[in-house]
Parts: C-alpha cells; sequence; structure tokens
C-alpha cells in the first residue's frame, strides 16, 4: 500500500467515553436497582416503581435477610475457609513436587490431573452423592469441604506449578548442597517463596467455593447448606416480597466483593491463572 | 534424567494422596457413572434408594430413549436450548469483551474505575446474578420500564416467560447437521495439516471429513431417530438468562483482551502506521491476528463455563420450568427429584462428552508444547 494518502483516522475521544459510560451503566444498573429495592418498605415496592428511589429508607430488610441468611453464611464461611485452606496447602506441595522434583511419568500424570478441573461435575454427581451416603459424609458441611478440596486439587496444583517453575533450580541445588532434603527445601527456600502464590490461589478458591451451588444443594442438607442454596430457596418461593432477596443477594455478594475491591490485582491473576498456561 | 534419590522417592509419595484422590474421584466415579447410565437404577422405585440397590445391564437404552424416545422430549430441547445459549453466549461475551479491551487500550482516563465496574461481576456468584437479574427482567418493571424514561412506550417483551420460539428445526435433521459440522472442522483440520508438511495426516483428516460431510449431505441415511417430525428451535425465553451471563462473564474476556493487547510491543503498530495503515487496519491486519491464542483460550473456557450452565438458570427461572431449561439441570432434576439414576447418569455422561470434545485437544496442545520446551 504505497501511494496511500497517510492519514491516521481515529473515532474522536468523546465516542470512546461515551461508549465506555454506556457500558458502566449496564454493568451498574443491577447494583443501582437492587441497593434501591432492599431499601424499600415491602408494602411499596411496585414493579411500575422499581427505579425510583426510596421514600424512606428502610435498613430493616437487612436485619431480616441477617436473621434469615446468617446460617447459610456461617456455613459458607466454615466451608470456603476450611477447603480453602487444606486445597491450597496440598497445591503447595503437589506444585512443590510436579516442578521440582520431576519423576519419570510426571508428564502423563499432570495432564490427567487437570482434566479434572474441567469435568462436568455432573458426570461424578451420582457415584459421589452414594459414596458420601455409604461413608456416612452425606449431608453434612464434612463431605461438602472433602469434595471441594479434591475437586480444587488441579487448580491450585496448576497455579503452584507455574508459580515454582519460577523460582531458579540453582536456589534448590544450593540448598541440597547446604544437605536440605525433600522437607527442608520446602520449608525454608520454597515456602517463604509462596507468599503471593498463596493470595492468588486462596482468592481464587474461596470465590470459586463461596459462590459454588451444584455441589451444595446436592450434597447438604438444609441444617448445613451454604448461602448460595438459601438465597436460590428463598428468590425461588413466589410469596416473598423482592426486598428480602435483594438484601440477601448483597449479604452472598459481600464477601467476594470485598475480596475483589481490596485484592484485585491478585485476582487477574487467579483469572489469568486459570487458562492453563498462565 | 537426573539421579532418581530417596528425596524423589519422598516427593513422589507426597504426591500420592492427591493422585489417588483424584484418581477415585475423578475418573473412578467418571466410569461408575457411565456404568450406572448403562443400567435400569431408578425405574424400580423400590430399588432407587436403596443402599445395595439391584440395577440389571440395558446397554445404550437410556441413550436411544434420550435422543429418540417418543414420550422423552424435554432432553432434545434442552440439548437445543445448550447450543443457542453456548453460541450466542459466547460470541456475545468474546465481542464484548473485546470491545470493552480495544476502547481502554487506547488510554483513556479513569481506567482503574472502568476496569474494576466491568470486571466486579466476574466476583459474584452465579446464584446472585440470577436472582438479581431475575428482578431486572420481570416484564412489567426493570429492564422493560426503561424506554419510558426516555419518553417511549414500555417494553413489552416477556423476558424469561416468553413460549416463542423462532429458528425452528426438525430434530430427525441433527445427525445430518452434526455430521456436517464436524465435517467442516475436519476439512479445516486437514487443509492446514497439508499445507504444513503433514501430508500424511491431512490426508487422512480430508477423507473422513469428506465421507462425513458426503453422509450428512444425503440427509444421514442409515439413521433415524423418530418415526415423525419433531419440531425444535430457540426458546426466546433464553435471551435474558444469555444476557445476565454476558454481563456476569465479558469483564473476564475483558481483562484477558486487556492483558494481550498490552503485551503487543507499541513498535509494531506503529510500523505498521509508518507503512500507511490506517487504524482499523492496524487492528485487522497487525493486532487480531496476534489475538488469536487468547482468543481461543477464552473460547475454550467460556465453552466449558456454558455447557455446565446451571446455576444461573436455575436462580432466574427455577429449576421446572421446560422453556430455559438445559441438560445440566434436567440431570439434576431427574438424578435427584426424581431419583431416575440411570436417566441422569446418561445425560452426564452426554455432557461430559460434550465437554471433552472440548477441552481434550486444547490440553493436549498446550500441554505438548510445554513438555517439548
Amino acid at each position: 500500500m504505497s501511494g496511500a494518502p497517510h492519514r491516521r483516522r481515529r473515532s474522536p475521544r468523546w465516542l470512546t467515553y461515551l461508549v465506555l459510560l454506556i457500558a458502566a451503566v449496564f454493568f451498574l444498573a443491577p447494583v443501582y436497582l437492587v441497593v434501591v429495592t432492599a431499601l424499600k418498605e415491602p408494602a411499596v415496592i411496585r414493579l411500575s416503581t422499581a427505579w425510583h428511589l426510596p421514600e424512606r429508607w428502610h435498613w430493616q430488610s437487612f436485619s431480616v435477610a441477617w436473621e434469615a441468611f446468617s446460617s447459610g453464611l456461617r456455613n459458607s464461611l466454615v466451608l470456603a475457609v476450611s477447603a480453602t485452606v487444606i486445597s491450597a496447602l496440598l497445591g503447595s506441595l503437589n506444585g512443590y513436587v510436579l516442578s521440582k522434583w520431576r519423576f519419570p511419568g510426571a508428564n502423563v500424570v499432570f495432564p490427567l490431573m487437570l482434566f479434572g478441573m474441567f469435568i462436568p461435575y455432573q458426570s461424578v454427581l451420582i457415584p459421589l452423592f452414594t459414596f458420601l451416603r455409604d461413608v456416612g459424609l452425606y449431608g453434612g458441611l464434612p463431605g461438602l469441604v472433602l469434595t471441594h478440596v479434591v475437586y480444587g486439587l488441579p487448580i491450585t496444583t496448576l497455579i503452584f506449578r507455574n508459580f515454582y517453575a519460577e523460582i531458579p533450580d540453582e536456589m534448590l541445588e544450593a540448598g541440597k548442597i547446604d544437605g536440605a532434603g525433600f522437607f527442608g527445601l520446602y520449608t525454608r527456600i520454597v515456602f517463604p517463596l509462596s507468599i503471593s502464590g498463596f493470595v492468588v490461589v486462596v482468592i481464587w478458591q474461596f470465590t470459586q467455593i463461596w459462590n459454588e451451588f451444584l455441589f451444595a444443594v446436592t450434597l447438604t442438607r438444609r441444617a448445613s447448606a451454604p448461602i448460595t442454596v438459601a438465597l436460590a430457596q428463598l428468590a425461588g418461593g413466589e410469596a416473598v416480597r423482592w426486598n428480602l432477596p435483594m438484601a440477601g443477594a448483597i449479604l452472598a455478594a459481600l464477601p467476594t466483593l470485598i475480596i475483589y475491591m481490596i485484592l484485585g490485582r491478585y485476582f487477574i491473576k487467579g483469572l489469568l491463572a486459570g487458562s492453563v498456561k498462565g | 534424567m537426573r539421579r532418581f534419590t530417596r528425596d524423589h522417592l519422598t516427593a513422589v509419595l507426597m504426591l500420592l494422596p492427591s493422585l489417588i484422590m483424584l484418581a477415585i474421584f475423578v475418573y473412578g466415579f467418571i466410569g461408575q457413572t457411565v456404568y450406572f447410565s448403562l443400567t435400569d437404577w431408578g425405574r424400580d422405585p423400590a430399588q432407587a434408594l436403596a443402599m445395595r440397590p439391584e440395577r440389571a445391564f440395558v446397554g445404550f437404552e437410556n441413550y436411544a430413549r434420550l435422543f429418540s424416545g417418543i414420550l422423552e422430549s424435554r432432553f432434545r430441547q434442552d440439548l437445543v436450548n445448550l447450543v443457542f445459549f453456548t453460541v450466542f453466549f459466547m460470541v456475545g461475551t468474546l465481542g464484548l469483551g473485546l470491545i470493552l479491551a480495544i476502547l481502554l487500550d487506547r488510554g483513556v482516563a479513569g481506567e482503574g474505575f472502568f476496569r474494576t465496574v466491568f470486571l466486579y461481576p466476574f466476583a459474584l456468584s452465579f446464584v446472585v446474578t440470577g436472582t438479581v437479574w431475575r428482578w431486572m427482567l420481570q416484564p412489567q418493571g426493570g429492564v422493560n420500564l426503561l424506554p419510558t424514561y426516555l419518553g417511549m412506550p414500555q417494553g413489552e417483551f416477556a423476558w424469561l416467560t416468553s413460549r416463542q420460539q423462532i429458528w425452528r428445526f426438525d430434530w430427525n435433521l441433527v445427525p445430518s447437521i452434526t455430521a456436517l459440522v464436524v465435517a467442516v472442522v475436519l476439512l479445516a483440520v486437514g487443509a492446514r495439516a497439508w499445507r504444513g508438511a503433514h501430508r500424511r495426516r491431512g490426508l487422512s483428516f480430508l477423507v473422513v471429513g469428506i465421507a462425513l460431510g458426503a453422509w450428512g449431505l444425503a440427509g444421514g441415511p442409515g439413521v433415524e431417530l423418530l418415526p415423525f417430525p419433531e419440531r425444535r428451535g430457540f426458546n426466546l425465553a433464553l435471551i435474558g438468562i444469555i444476557v445476565a451471563a454476558i454481563w456476569q462473564m465479558s469483564g473476564y474476556t475483558m481483562a484477558l483482551y486487556l492483558a494481550s493487547l498490552r503485551g503487543i510491543p507499541e513498535e509494531l503498530r506503529e510500523a505498521a502506521r509508518v507503512d500507511g495503515a490506517s487504524g482499523v487496519q492496524v487492528y485487522r491486519h497487525v493486532v487480531f491476528p496476534l489475538l488469536g491464542p487468547i482468543t481461543l483460550s477464552a473460547m475454550i473456557i467460556l465453552g466449558h463455563i456454558s455447557l455446565k450452565i446451571f446455576d444461573l438458570v436455575w436462580s432466574m427461572t427455577g429449576p421446572d420450568l421446560a422453556t430455559t431449561s438445559v441438560p445440566a439441570l434436567l440431570m439434576y432434576i431427574r438424578a435427584f427429584r426424581a431419583n431416575q439414576f440411570a436417566d441422569g447418569a446418561a445425560i452426564a455422561v452426554v455432557l461430559l462428552l460434550l465437554v471433552a470434545t472440548v477441552i481434550v485437544p486444547y490440553l493436549w496442545t498446550s500441554l505438548r508444547g510445554e513438555v517439548r520446551r
């Protein structure tokens, strides 16, 4: 394209901002609607005035929702924290083995592990249900923790393996000369360097487990149901006024939203790591 | 290979528990599901929930019923729903994510703000998103009211309850259509291999592709699903769910695209501009080709999320509305509401096969490159 007149046609900047603002409205409109609905008195919630600001701020929906959802929130917290910690620790050890102690067959084992994070969990759900029932773990939180730990292993192992690949082997060789073995190298060299790896994995796992629904609805009884199940059940009931599901949705969303706001940088790292090559 | 020391043994022993767990929970359980799908488990209600149920082997009967049983029609509509959902969800999420990334990449004031706003839905659970959008999409309120604030008449669309169906086709055409789609993929892959010095492999792909295509064009002789035409199509009630899913996930593709746009050296674009390329041409000839790999990764991730979609549908239209149902939801209902475990298992295996056709080649290619390194 030699003789073409050299002209830089760029769409005007105001157009860029206009499109971005419209997109921002699209992404934020639900937040507005949720907040104003949660703050209205149940009796004045009408479809036709859904977008209006409440005439009187009505904070009570939150205390009602808190009461309705406190057991779900507590279950989710116990579940997410314990499953996250266990799967992060195991993932760290696995990643350490797979990146620094390569053994014959590791190239076959690793993809076979990874496949586990992509399967539709429906394809293991029935045997999982009968297994947990047979060992007496069906219906309660321990069974759900076990489930999340096992199916979390592929992603935590993947992230740590990629993370540890960045640690130069020479550092470990130096440690070996000092007489450190498998565990010595891990506790003295690898683990102290893993802090940001742990942050990424913990954020990722906590968010995933907190938000998970399929295992939760299949494997728990009412008393141990996590927040997602409680919210879906409340919102599904037709008799309920909309202020309650909306307040509940805010409560259910807050923990992961706060993490996202504070640690957004690591959040994005985990999200990029989710696409295998990292 | 370095020497296999005692520490290597310790390492393997430390990995072993995880491996055993995954071997049981992934491969063992999948094997069991496949076995269950070939039995009649659940047909006798007395045996369904027994601790040691009696299960009789029935071969592929359950699958045959799902795809061509006269009384079993929900699964087929669910599958059609899933295909339409996946296509629109992927196109919408990739498209919106790409547009937002390109705009942000031009260097705007308040980039951090926009990025945060576009990505925050990704931190939410599908249940929260579903609950919120169910309220947004009430026919007499929410989104339908917005035109009135601009002086236009209220929107009339019954987002989640519409019974309208468009683009209808005969279910009996599905084998031919599938064969044609697979044939096109095989021909593309084969042609590429042929051009790139893998003549042998390319040729075999081409031959199989042509044979399959011919079979499809001939109307799929030898396979009859139903003795009568069965009309299936795109249920408009799905649009609302697609919109909510795009709202939740397009920040994710935006982040992926923005990361790889930032990775393109400025010199490359500058060189193209010096050669006289306009802004649009720079994108077409320089930037977009470089976004190929990340688009593929994003498609894989989105595709497998889409094939598994379950909680979003549940929380927007409930588990029982047939117009918006998907196989993942039907599997749950069959197995855990109706105790039809064999049916549920068969649906699960179909889902697994769908996901595997997407994931296995992806894992294969991306890890093969890594091992060589």
